[in-house]
């Protein structure tokens, strides 16, 4: 426990400088909404998406979700990038 | 692995404003002035948000940062240090104590390795620059299609006076091998998740020894602001940004190109497509080459589109800034284009910094239509149509604003 604390305290001291100030970034309701939270929320903030929108296509969405898998390694299985892809070209799609 | 980061991210908001003793950011809302032509999504994800010894910039993402500067911030030839726009790849940026900040020194290329404290780096010969960083993607908001990616608008740039230690006097520190043929460079700033690649990039051995390539340490006269680098970062004059690592950590000659994602696919232009002279011939492929130094531009920084003057003479004012060459006129046409009339070119601040000049425009009742084009001193121009490519970079497209007189 002790470890974990003092990790903690290290990690905390970099989020300050870096980022601590995020707000959440409310995205639209819909299918595959925690998805979208859970997995691309994890490396970046969500207001990539709003931002990249709404001229990305289905295609388009899929590319980048595909290149977060594959160019940098986020841990999303088929399934779960399906759902993603789905919700962010219903929502934030043309 | 991702929870960890998520549970700390959310946690560090107390922690910061109780142990740390920063006050909670200042928002503001109400307005954030886009350039024009940006996707219509980022009205909704971009907001006025102060970053910690900064001024409010024009917040694109949080995670990681990437801010803008508005364009009222550009008044100036040199960018103050609190309007300096912020941009990072990557969201886990550690705060670095100065005390204990080592650059490593090494590499196949080189003869052997260094340890350079921040003390010693401070005790090299000190070299100043005024130089423009402008980001790779500035103006990519503005493609035509949108290509995806951070949609920066006219203000991911800034022009500061830098001073440190020249790059080649810490090269010398290790001396290079005749083979080395590319030095490349780490920053301080990881990953959020261990299987994202860490943002590594190169230069061709011929600018990492350009006199003018710096380990920059002052920042117009102080340290580097947290967000812009400190305690050290790489400044490359007339490059695009990417190259100017930031929190810089490692120095390595090496005798083969760099590999990884941020040379190749990332930051690519089409072979042939722009007018570069500086060329990065180790990473040329067939069909693409790394970016390397700015275009040619200008950007009107007194008034935005569609803004009311008076009738009579209106001052318009902006920069213009290329990739080294220097500027050498700076002209303007109120007839749409058919005809153009020299701006004057204010203070000289060297042939890498802004350049700022201004117009007298004779503004008649109704609408006066200005256009600005700016041609450096190796005879480029701005382009009149945008030179599309799939990561939207290089966009000097002749700007045109409309001012309405009454």
């Amino acid at each position: 426990m002790r470890v974990v604390v003092v990790a903690m305290i290290a990690a905390f001291a970099g989020a300050t400088a870096a980022g601590a100030e995020e707000r959440p970034v409310e995205l639209k309701p819909g299918p595959g909404l925690d998805k979208v939270e859970g997995h691309c929320g994890a490396c970046h903030s969500l207001d990539y998406i709003p931002m990249n929108s709404p001229f990305l296509n289905a295609a388009g969405w899929n590319a980048e979700v595909t290149k977060m898998v594959k160019a940098f390694g986020a841990p999303i299985g088929a399934a779960d990038a399906k759902a993603i892809v789905d919700y962010l070209a219903t929502n934030y799609g043309p | 692995m991702m929870t960890r980061r998520r549970l700390l991210e959310g946690a560090g908001i107390a922690f910061a404003g109780s142990a740390l003793g920063q006050s909670p950011v200042a928002t503001h809302a109400a307005s954030v002035a886009l350039s024009p032509g940006v996707p219509a999504g980022l009205g909704g994800a971009a907001a006025m948000e102060t970053l910690p010894g900064k001024k409010p910039l024009i917040k694109l993402s949080y995670r990681p940062p990437n801010y803008e500067s508005p364009l009222d911030y550009f008044d100036t030839p040199i960018t103050p240090n609190d309007r300096f726009y912020v941009r990072y790849h990557l969201s886990d940026i550690p705060s670095i104590d100065a005390k204990t900040y080592k650059i490593a020194v090494g590499g196949d290329g080189a003869n052997g390795q260094a340890e350079i404290t921040f003390d010693e780096l401070k005790k090299f010969p000190a070299y100043e620059v005024v130089a423009v960083n402008q980001c790779s993607g500035n103006r990519r908001g503005l493609s035509k299609p949108h290509v995806p990616g951070v949609q920066w608008g006219y203000g991911a740039m800034g022009c500061a006076r830098w001073k440190g230690a020249r790059l080649k006097d810490l090269l010398d520190r290790v001396g290079l091998k005749k083979e080395a043929i590319e030095i490349a460079f780490n920053g301080a700033d990881g990953p959020a998740f261990d299987k994202t690649p860490d943002f590594v990039k190169s230069l061709p051995l011929w600018k990492a020894i350009d006199e003018s390539t710096l380990v920059a340490y002052e920042m117009n006269g102080e340290p580097l602001p947290h967000f812009n680098g400190y305690p050290a970062r790489l400044i490359v004059p007339g490059w695009t940004g990417t190259y100017w690592m930031k929190h810089l950590v490692a120095i390595n000659a090496l005798t083969r190109p760099q590999g990884g994602f941020w040379m190749n696919p990332a930051y690519r232009i089409p072979l042939g497509e722009f007018p570069i002279v500086a060329r990065f011939i180790s990473q040329e492929t067939a069909t693409t080459t790394p970016i390397t130094e700015t275009v040619v531009n200008s950007l009107i920084t007194s008034h935005v589109d569609d803004a009311q003057v008076a009738v009579g003479e209106v001052m318009v004012r902006g920069l213009a800034w290329d990739g080294g060459y220097g500027i050498r006129t700076v002209e303007a046409s109120t007839d749409g284009g058919q005809s153009w009339a020299a701006a004057t070119l204010g203070e000289d601040l060297g042939r890498y910094a802004f350049r700022p000049w201004s117009f007298a425009l004779p503004a008649k009742p109704g609408k006066n239509t200005v256009m600005v084009n700016a041609t450096n001193k190796i005879g480029q121009t701005q382009t009149a149509a945008l030179l599309f490519n799939p990561a939207g970079y290089h966009n000097n497209v002749t700007q045109s604003v409309t001012l309405h007189a009454a």
